[in-house]
């Protein structure tokens, strides 16, 4: 049976009958032959893990069971594992007949137990968005997966993205609102406000000290804004900054390697810390043209090479943001056309790019911030003064 | 979590065997304490409370330097953002942290304490290696899970090798007396009573007490 | 904030010490082998009680703090600690006047309360290097919450582990602190340690309503230079 029809037969079902055993028992013997995510690209797998929560509420809206059918199915699926590779983590929020599920990366999650506030989409229906909180919610993504088949909904990753069948709100991926951070007293940003759709870049420009490191890190979760409102990759900070990690990728001064281990070790740690295959890790070693020395100590190896490194680090989990101190820094021509299928535009993600080199960063970019102090500033400000 | 902190304690004992900075400091330091007390107690062989006291405190003292050391890769090296930006639990971290500080501890335990019965210890060892074995590492994994959180508290701040110290050893008064007084008796000319289930008890008390307590209050550290 | 209710308070202190100090000298007896100075006991067992709850309580305000994340439990916990460690001091050298007119030394480990009390105290010391060496604020608050949290698990940890290792070593006498005291030692006992703990309630609250009117301050004047700036 094809995902189609099984779809079809759900929503044939669930629409105004009980759910009752004969759908469980068809869910349970069907045997999904659910692609082994392991095997799949993980590029692919994590793209259709992103496309997830816009397709499964897609679907599970058409088939609406309630909670209680999804647990019971998933229960009844002898053959479930826990998906090695991925860190993803869902939660399943009932409210009545609205189905909403989250799939976020395993953030770190505060405090004894882990709740997740997930919403409905209020596009779905005319039911307000509803919120409730589960603890530990542990339904693993496979079986899910299978409850709901999704094969024909996986989106290549080499291809353009479907847009969504049904209406939901545009996501920019970076929103500042007047962000403002600060160093005890003195002030590091203020009244920052820009927005930045999914796959543009915005060039960050500035003298020393303007800030822009400041704000390279708080668009990666790695510090909280004191204020303004800042939604980054839909997750809203400082609340839910446990959201960013493993889907921002960060280049910045530092390499963030080893330097007593090879590079390839050093990509080793960074995909298991990632769950990421180890397959990728091979391919980006090839990728910056570091197959001869990818077993040298970082070390011995020239600033160039590693800040090839560096970026295979940066993309080795393929994150949706991108954040870039100076990326070619210390890179020949040569390398930096290595790097730029990686984390130039071509590579297709939502990019913020600190450069002094004013010329060629407003050359590949779609938005610009100046930064004087901490505050942005207009065009004809002298920056570096 | 589990398989995250696995990783980076996998990545830990590969840089401390490439670099060999911390458990061979340790140890030649062990052995230079043994020294200092030859000549400050003036004693060519010490036994029963006085063996237990010099064993133990210079055991503290050596975990003081692999406590300074714990996060040194991480904050020379980059390596803490590296951790936030992955979609690891601050846990996994301590787990690991604290794995890597208990396994530096009995790989110098496995050179100091056959030192100290060669250089110090008056009465043999012998039969009672089992009991120090079991002392030793329980008191390992206490020293461990303090160690670990202090070192992280420590981690960021200025001040750091003053701060370890002056932290870590009052927290270890209690492993201290328990693990004395649990080998005082072993190391005496004659065998005597031992209260091994008390201090054996006092120990788990406090292992159990610090390893929930760092790994409950981890979190909120190393982070902004 | 902070204020309310603090005027009664310092009248009640008022009203106990002096109740507890007309207590100590005229009412409770005189000791027939220390003298006057066994009185001291008065002054050094309440303060150590206290210190120690003061401590205890710091803790249980820094995990207030972490879940809530509102820094002016961390104020709390600070001004909790920072009292406790002045009284502290206050321990140690009663203690020592006291060892000294009992034992005829300036120090002694006979006694698990004072010893396990001084390790605490060490500990409690490095409260302010660790606090001060952090700049930024955020952080700052976290990471004094985490060891005051530690710190305040620590307390009867160590006090468990130096009664152990005491009792094994010392046997107990039964001293001047413990075992059962005769009615009016009791009631003066009580007296003072009701006087110092309320003492150590109002000047937590006096300083918190300092520190609080400060920070306000500083606020302010935050707000006032950004529209300045701007």
């Amino acid at each position: 049976m094809g995902g189609v029809a099984l779809k079809q037969k759900l929503g044939d079902q669930a629409r105004g009958k009980q759910l009752g055993q004969p759908l469980l028992a068809q869910l349970a013997q069907r045997r999904l032959a659910l692609l082994e995510p392991v095997q799949l690209h993980p590029r692919e797998h994590f793209g259709r893990l992103r496309e997830l929560d816009v397709r499964v509420l897609h679907d599970l809206h058409a088939v609406a069971p309630g909670v209680a059918e999804i647990e019971a199915a998933a229960s009844q699926d002898l053959g479930a594992r826990v998906l090695e590779t991925t860190p993803h983590r869902l939660a399943i929020v009932h409210d009545q007949a609205e189905v909403a599920i989250l799939v976020g990366p395993l953030g770190a999650a505060r405090g004894e137990h882990e709740k997740l506030v997930a919403h409905v989409d209020e596009g779905h229906s005319g039911h307000p968005p509803a919120q409730l909180e589960l603890e530990q919610p542990a339904v693993e993504v496979e079986r899910l997966l299978q409850v709901v088949d999704l094969e024909h909904h996986v989106v290549d990753a080499d291809q353009p993205r479907h847009k969504p069948q049904h209406r939901l709100p545009a996501v920019a991926a970076i929103e500042l609102d007047g962000l403002e951070r600060r160093y005890g007293e003195r002030v590091a940003l203020a009244g920052v406000t820009v927005r930045v759709e999914a796959g543009q870049t915005l060039a960050v420009l500035g003298g020393n000290g303007a800030g822009k490191t400041t704000l390279l890190r708080v668009l990666a979760g790695l510090l909280r804004p004191h204020g303004g409102v800042a939604r980054v990759l839909d997750a809203a900070l400082p609340g839910e900054r446990w959201k960013l990690p493993g889907r921002v990728g960060y280049l910045g001064h530092e390499p963030l390697l080893y330097r007593e281990l090879s590079g390839r070790e050093n990509l080793r740690y960074h995909a298991q810390l990632h769950s990421v295959d180890t397959g990728r890790v091979e391919e980006l070693v090839a990728a910056v043209g570091m197959e001869r020395r990818a077993d040298d100590p970082v070390r011995e190896l020239s600033r160039g090479m590693v800040q090839r490194l560096a970026a295979a680090r940066a993309v080795l989990h393929d994150p949706a943001l991108l954040l870039l101190d100076e990326p070619r820094a210390n890179l020949d021509p040569a390398a930096a056309e290595l790097l730029e299928p990686l984390i130039g535009r071509a590579s297709g993600r939502t990019r913020v790019l600190v450069s002094h080199d004013v010329e060629g960063a407003l050359g590949e970019s779609d938005a610009v911030l100046r930064l004087k102090r901490g505050r942005p500033v207009g065009e004809d400000e002298d920056l570096y003064r | 979590m589990i398989r995250a902190a696995k990783a980076i304690l996998r990545k830990d004992l590969l840089l401390e065997l490439r670099t060999k900075e911390s458990v061979p400091a340790m140890t030649l330091f062990t052995l230079t304490v043994y020294v200092l007390f030859h000549f400050g107690l003036d004693r060519d062989s010490l036994d029963g409370e006085l063996a237990s006291g010099v064993l133990w405190v210079t055991l503290l003292l050596a975990a003081v330097i692999g406590v300074t050391r714990l996060f040194a890769a991480e904050r020379e090296q980059g390596g803490i953002d590296a951790l936030l930006l992955a979609p690891v639990d601050r846990t996994s971290l301590f787990l690991a942290k604290a794995g890597a500080l208990f396994l530096f501890l009995s790989a110098v335990e496995l050179v100091a304490v056959p030192a100290f019965a060669l250089m110090l210890l008056g009465p043999d060892l012998g039969g009672t290696l089992p009991e120090l074995i079991a002392i030793l590492l329980l008191a390992n994994l206490g020293i461990a899970a303090v160690g670990a959180l202090v070192a992280a508290l420590a981690a960021e701040t200025r001040a750091r090798e003053l701060i370890v110290p002056l932290l870590l050893l009052p927290m270890l008064v209690p492993l201290l007396i328990a693990g004395a007084q649990a080998t005082e008796p072993f190391l005496r000319q004659q065998q005597g009573p031992d209260d091994l289930g008390r201090w054996l008890g006092l120990l788990t008390l406090y292992d159990v007490v610090f390893v929930l307590l760092s790994v409950a209050v981890f979190d909120y550290l190393l982070e902004d | 904030m902070y204020s309310k209710g603090l005027k009664p308070l310092s009248l009640a202190t008022v009203v106990t010490l002096a109740t507890a100090m007309a207590l100590v000298f005229f009412y409770a007896p005189l000791d027939a082998d220390q003298g006057f100075v066994q009185k001291i006991f008065y002054v050094h067992v309440p303060m150590a009680i206290v210190a120690l709850c003061g401590f205890v309580a710091g803790g249980v305000m820094a995990i207030r703090h972490l879940r809530s994340g509102d820094p002016s439990w961390d104020m709390r916990a600070y001004v909790a600690i920072h009292l406790s460690i002045i009284l502290g001091v206050g321990v140690l050298v009663t203690g020592s006047i006291w060892a000294k007119a009992s034992w005829g030394h300036w120090w002694v480990w006979d006694e698990p309360v004072l010893v396990s009390f001084l390790v605490v105290f060490l500990l409690y010391c490095v409260y302010y290097p660790l606090r001060f060496s952090i700049e930024d604020p955020e952080r700052q608050a976290r990471y004094a919450s985490v060891f005051a949290i530690a710190a305040g698990a620590f307390v009867p940890l160590n006090f468990v582990a130096v009664r152990l290792a005491e009792a094994y070593t010392h046997p107990r006498v039964l001293s001047q602190t413990g075992g059962s005291l005769p009615g009016d030692m009791r009631l003066t006992f009580l007296v003072s340690l009701l006087a110092m703990a309320l003492l150590f309630v109002t000047l937590w609250k006096l300083e918190l309503t300092a520190k609080h009117a400060s920070m306000e301050l500083k606020k302010l004047r935050r707000k006032l230079n950004a529209r300045v700036a701007a």
